[in-house]
């Protein structure tokens, strides 16, 4: 029988000839991850049912980037909780304040996730890693708590809703681009249960870096997981890790068959799509940012487990390199690792978006979730890379936020306004 | 069981960051986090809601964050099931983990209106709105959800798995 690589992925993990969609399984897990929000709830309920060990010290990642560095006592004392845990488990993945990044920029990065890997995580935007050909899907705590006593989860088999990009994207359109029209043609729900694979030639032209927003942002359109195909960059990537790291030594490549069943196939023209925005309050309430008007902005947010890669980091800088953010506009860098960070100082990065007046944080969710690091007051609005913009998303339930690229944002921050790269002169000279 | 109350309707894509705001995770004190349920759609909700009412949502119903405190904070602050035309599928399994009782009915989702009466019937699988004089025919858990809830939660399927040898 044909199958999708997601089918394919879940039928290795449930130790079946073949999976379809619809059928529950029992998956065996190659890594679950939690955050210093999830992973305290997470632990109480560990402990609550009685579990004294965990299933596999080595495959658990404990990660406490969304109020850390920790922002007030009372998350302080969350981060005690999940360290305290950590210590007395032995958990070999847990990352200290210095050491750590943002979840999902860092796990890939330290070559912790292999293709055909099943990987669950207490954090809605575990589905980054299906742009390593892995099934990843995010839980809740119990389900984590569940996960680091068992070494399995339950799934049901999600339908796979197919996105093929034919064409080539225009010179400011970007991964984060495709994946706001996406959900702008679909809805916030387009994709419920189910899985979304992104193909097409318009896919095979992305950065590894556009993979993982895209399919980071597969859950605002509801979906379960998102997937990229592997190919010549996957393994390029890969081999980039750390060496004796997962990525590199172990991983099983799959890929959907020519006939496998899909719930829905859905064509897109890549080369028409503009630079896309989403306006608030939901992902799915797009626009051509070249259409906006007038939109005047107090804050600008580059980074997050969306965007936060150091390709992002350079399209900001390309667009503000030798300029000035507008008086009116606070510009704030959420990098997602401390190696994009050590990355962005030695190709100057860092310095171009310092000296055009951003403030560049260490790596922290922050921002993107109004925890910190640039917490909007009622009536402001922003420009945010981040991944979503709903009422009181990174603030005042009074405050706005417009979802955007690094090009589109890092324009805005130089016009104080939503605008587009043309709009402030830039001229495209980078690649991806 | 059966429960019955005085509904809270809101519309569709309510997310989880309007039913507990992030800036109140820095704790998962069941109290406090109901303390603050549904504060960015509707500040006087914590004020008006009472022991066994019921929240009554359109389509996809706890979009957003895998944030456990969400079902946690309805479930604490008083509300007895929550009726909605569908569920976000993390808060679905959030949901069912934390002992928060849903149900899948669209049409009664979409007739109800704030104030009405409800009385929904878990094992009858219906849904009836006393004020407007209808009854609704709510979908079933798929066997295996309702396996995980007869065997008191996940945490007590997996200590039976583990026992059973898999996984451990």
């Amino acid at each position: 029988m044909s199958s999708t690589i997601t089918e394919k992925i879940l039928a290795r993990a449930a130790g079946r000839d073949e999976v379809q969609a619809g059928d529950i399984i029992e998956a065996k897990i190659d890594l679950a991850l939690a955050n210093d929000i999830t992973a305290p709830l997470a632990i109480a309920e560990f402990d609550k049912a009685g579990f004294t060990k965990v299933w596999d010290p080595a495959r658990i990642a404990l990660v406490p980037d969304h109020f850390a560095p920790n922002k007030d006592i009372k998350a302080a004392g969350q981060a005690v909780k999940m360290r305290e845990f950590a210590r007395k488990h032995e958990i070999v993945n847990y990352f200290e304040v210095g050491r750590m990044g943002i979840e999902h920029v860092l796990l890939p990065d330290t070559g912790m996730i292999a293709p055909g890997d099943v990987v669950i995580g207490a954090d809605s935007h575990t589905c980054t890693y299906g742009a390593v050909a892995a099934f990843s899907s995010g839980v809740g705590s119990t389900d984590f708590a569940a996960a680091m006593a068992w070494g399995h989860v339950w799934l049901r088999v999600p339908e796979t809703f197919k996105f093929v990009y034919s064409g080539k994207p225009g010179p400011w359109v970007t991964g984060k681009d495709l994946m706001l029209h996406t959900i702008g043609l679909i809805g916030v729900d387009g994709a419920l249960y189910q899985a979304m694979e992104f193909a097409g030639e318009a896919i095979e032209t992305l950065s590894m870096d556009e993979r993982f927003t895209m399919c980071n942002m597969a859950i605002e359109a509801g979906g379960k997981s998102g997937i990229v195909g592997f190919d010549e960059k996957t393994t390029q990537y890969l081999q980039s890790r750390p060496e004796g790291s997962r990525a590199r030594t172990v991983g099983q490549v799959f890929a959907s068959d020519r006939d496998a069943e899909y719930v829905k196939v859905l064509e897109i023209d890549a080369s028409a799509v503009q630079p896309t925005v989403s306006k608030p309050h939901l992902p799915s309430n797009t626009a051509v940012a070249a259409e906006l008007g007038d939109i005047t902005i107090d804050q600008v947010v580059i980074g997050s487990c969306t965007n936060g890669r150091l390709n992002d980091l350079r399209q900001a800088a390309s667009i503000l390199a030798g300029k000035k953010v507008h008086p009116d506009v606070r510009c704030i860098i959420l990098p997602g690792t401390q190696d994009v960070c050590l990355e962005a100082i030695a190709d100057g990065t860092m310095q171009t978006l310092i000296e055009a007046g951003c403030a560049f944080s260490t790596p922290t969710c922050g921002a993107c979730l109004g925890g910190h690091m640039g917490v909007l007051a009622d009536g402001e609005r922003a420009v945010a890379t981040t991944n979503r913009n709903f009422v009181g998303r990174m603030g005042h339930p009074g405050a706005e936020v417009y979802l955007a690229s690094p090009y589109v944002a890092a324009a805005s921050a130089l016009a104080g306004h939503v605008a587009t790269p043309e709009e402030v002169g830039a001229v495209k000279g980078g690649s991806r | 069981m059966i429960f019955e109350g005085t509904v809270h309707k809101y519309g569709r894509d309510v997310d989880t960051d309007v039913i507990i705001p992030a800036r109140y995770l820095n704790t998962n004190d069941p109290q406090e986090l109901a303390s603050h349920a549904m504060e960015d759609i509707d500040a006087e909700f914590v004020d008006r809601v009472q022991p066994g009412d019921i929240i009554v949502a359109e389509e996809n119903f706890g979009c957003g964050s895998s944030r456990e405190h969400a079902p946690v904070a309805i479930k604490v602050s008083g509300v007895s099931v929550v009726v909605a035309s569908s569920f976000a599928r993390i808060f679905y399994r959030n949901a069912i983990n934390t002992g928060l009782p849903i149900v899948v009915c669209p049409a009664a989702a979409t007739d109800a209106k704030m104030g009405d009466r409800l009385k929904v019937d878990l094992a009858a699988g219906t849904v009836e709105n006393l004020t407007q004089g209808k009854t609704y025919d709510s979908e079933a858990f798929p066997p295996f959800m309702q396996e995980l809830i007869d065997r008191g939660g996940l945490l007590e399927y997996v200590k039976t798995r583990i026992g059973e040898g898999s996984g451990s």
